[in-house]
């Protein structure tokens, strides 16, 4: 099932939680919202669910105009962070509740839901624990206690809201990728949301970067990582130091000295670049720097450079140096970006 | 030290505690406590029921009187519990749900009947519902007070509390997600409220129904005013017990206060089960 958000915006008490957001969703993609806690990528969730209204903007399901169906007539599976099992049920029970309050000409007779909850529980590898409560079962397993009674009512897309915040990291990377085998098996259309940016680069076809109540961009891991289109994507996603600079006659300014950068057009904005997009120089036209702090990080070392600042609080950027590479601290250290974006002010 | 003496040491103390100092200390002065408060009295008072014998006891275990007493003290702690239950619940849901001027106020006048001395209520009660009463005044010629339909009326009040603070903080427990999921998976609210919310309240709703109806069976103070105290009506047992003791029949007294003893462990014992059953089940509630 596609879904298509047009122009929504969701206001709780005057206060903005969304400005006019608009995403296409495509059939059986795996998208992913990501933004720092109050971006409003729950509240998105949660209006494509119908568990809230917005304020403005339609949402459609395929053609059909959902934007003001209650949640029940929308037929989504939605996962709850905390999971929201019925704790006086049994896993069984809560699996086939969805099923046993359709109206009784929907209902599907008895031994067919206790065939679908069998086949659910196979599916999320959870068969003989269909007596236990949900207190019984770990963490890992309440979460796919959760998915298979949301996937038990054959929805027609399926919502996570932060579907792996509250398990611990070894349980959380086994889900990840069990749920992305769940996904390609199942082929629903699938939207979640994470802070966790490795989680939302890894597991989904597409990232929805949110800030603010805005989509800053919407692309693949790829697109997000090596293309970020505005320097919320670029600092918000992997490492990144940021400069003020000047574009003059083609040549890239700091503090009024060309650094040895071209750039087409003039202008005053900020020198975007990753820490491992740096080389180590001799030239005259480079940044430089006294080296403050080195750290190892896995195969690689982390300079931490401080850029004296006239007198003001010095600009601190991170750099990646080969292992070999003779660092002292303290030490001035010439370097300059291979690969940057500037964002004009 | 040798090791003899160590195993020595741990031979007589039967199983190490904890680790946390001052068990001796504390379980001595527990089973002290509970010895001077509750075990002795109740120990008095079985001594003084033995002394009728078995065929004493008997006789007033069957006495019409008695059988009367209990019945009523019973069935109207019994249905105040059930109101008690319906509408404790209700107001507990309203205290939780709903935020609206006046709810801190509503909230504490819930313990009210725990601090009111128990007459005043009786005699207030009492003065409404008597066939000349505002309230009583509206039912004639049906009768509220001097029935047992009074008794169940102070009953409630005074059981009220009970089930309201027993369900409360469940209730405040209770995720919106979970309300939230019902709905996604496209339960209705009357199938949310009832298969989702209500269900898991049964433990806590069960506790605070026995507490009420444990309260309501030794009620006295506020009982007697509205009662009318008829025998065979509406004459509860403590009551009776009462009138023993007045007559300097001790023994009659002690009988009936250790049939109502019986009765009332037995359903604290149902209390605890309950609550062993419901922990297993949902996890600490």
């Amino acid at each position: 099932m596609e879904v298509r958000i047009n122009n929504i915006r969701k206001e709780f008490d005057r206060f903005a939680a969304l400005h006019d957001v608009s995403l296409d969703i495509a059939s059986g993609e795996l998208i992913a919202l990501l933004g720092p806690s109050g971006s409003g990528k729950t509240t998105l969730l949660r209006l494509i669910a119908g568990l809230d209204f917005p304020t403005d903007g339609k949402i459609f399901f395929g053609e059909e105009d959902a934007s003001h169906h209650s949640v029940q007539e929308r037929h989504v599976g939605f996962v709850f962070q905390h999971y929201a099992l019925f704790r006086h049920m049994t896993v069984a029970q809560n699996i086939g509740f969805g099923l046993k309050v359709r109206p009784s000409a929907t209902r599907p007779p008895k031994a067919e839901i206790k065939k679908r909850v069998s086949d659910l529980l196979d599916m999320v590898q959870l068969s003989g624990l269909e007596n236990r409560y949900p207190n019984q079962l770990s963490g890992g397993q309440r979460q796919r206690v959760a998915l298979a009674r949301a996937m038990a009512i054959e929805p027609r897309i399926l919502l996570l809201d932060e579907p792996f915040g509250a398990l611990d990291a070894k349980v959380r990377k086994e889900l990840r990728r069990w749920l992305r085998e769940f996904h390609d098996r199942t082929g629903h259309t699938t939207v979640f949301v994470t802070h966790d940016q490795e989680e939302a680069l890894e597991l989904a076809d597409r990232v929805v970067v949110m800030s603010q109540g805005k989509i800053e961009q919407v692309g693949s891991a790829d697109d997000v990582y090596d293309r970020p289109q505005s320097p919320f994507v670029f600092s918000f996603i992997g490492e990144s130091s940021h400069l003020p600079v000047e574009v003059k006659d083609g040549a890239v300014l700091f503090q009024g000295e060309p650094i040895g950068l071209s750039e087409g057009e003039n202008t005053t904005g900020d020198l975007f670049f990753r820490p491992e997009d740096v080389v180590l120089t001799d030239e005259q036209h480079a940044l430089s720097g006294k080296v403050t702090a080195c750290r190892r990080l896995a195969g690689t070392r982390i300079a931490e450079i401080d850029i004296a600042n006239n007198g003001h609080a010095p600009f601190h950027v991170e750099v990646e140096v080969p292992l070999h590479a003779p660092i002292e601290l303290g030490a001035e250290t010439r370097f300059r970006p291979t690969r940057w974006k500037i964002f004009s002010k | 030290m040798t090791a003899s003496a160590t195993a020595s040491k741990a031979g007589w103390r039967v199983k190490q505690p904890s680790i946390i100092p001052g068990f001796g200390l504390t379980l001595g002065f527990s089973l002290t406590y509970l010895s001077l408060i509750i075990l002795i009295p109740i120990t008095g008072l079985l001594w003084r029921t033995a002394e009728l014998g078995w065929s004493g006891f008997f006789a007033i275990l069957t006495d019409e009187r008695t059988i009367r007493a209990l019945t009523v003290s019973f069935g109207t702690a019994f249905a105040a519990a059930l109101i008690n239950v319906i509408f404790g619940t209700i107001l507990a849901w309203v205290l939780t749900r709903y935020r609206f001027p006046g709810r801190r106020l509503i909230d504490a006048m819930v313990d009210l009947p725990f601090a009111l001395p128990t007459a005043v209520a009786g005699i207030a009660f009492a003065s409404l519902y008597a066939p000349n009463g505002w309230i009583g005044s509206l039912f004639m010629p049906f009768r509220i007070a001097f029935t047992p339909y009074g008794i169940v009326i102070a009953l409630i009040f005074i059981g009220l509390p009970f089930v309201v603070r027993t369900v409360q903080p469940i209730m405040e427990e209770i995720d919106g997600e979970v309300e939230e999921a019902a709905a996604t998976l496209g339960a209705n609210r009357f199938q949310t409220i009832f298969q989702v919310l209500l269900p898991s309240l049964t433990p806590a709703v069960l506790t605070g129904f026995a507490l009420a109806f444990a309260r309501g069976v030794g009620e006295y103070g506020s009982v007697i005013f509205i009662a009318g105290n008829i025998p065979y009506v509406s004459e509860i047992a403590p009551l009776l017990i009462v009138i023993r003791l007045e007559e300097f029949n001790y023994a009659g007294a002690t009988a009936i206060a250790t049939i109502m003893l019986l009765i009332s462990f037995a359903m604290l014992l149902v209390i605890n089960l309950i609550q062993a059953w419901s922990r297993r089940r949902y996890g600490n509630v």
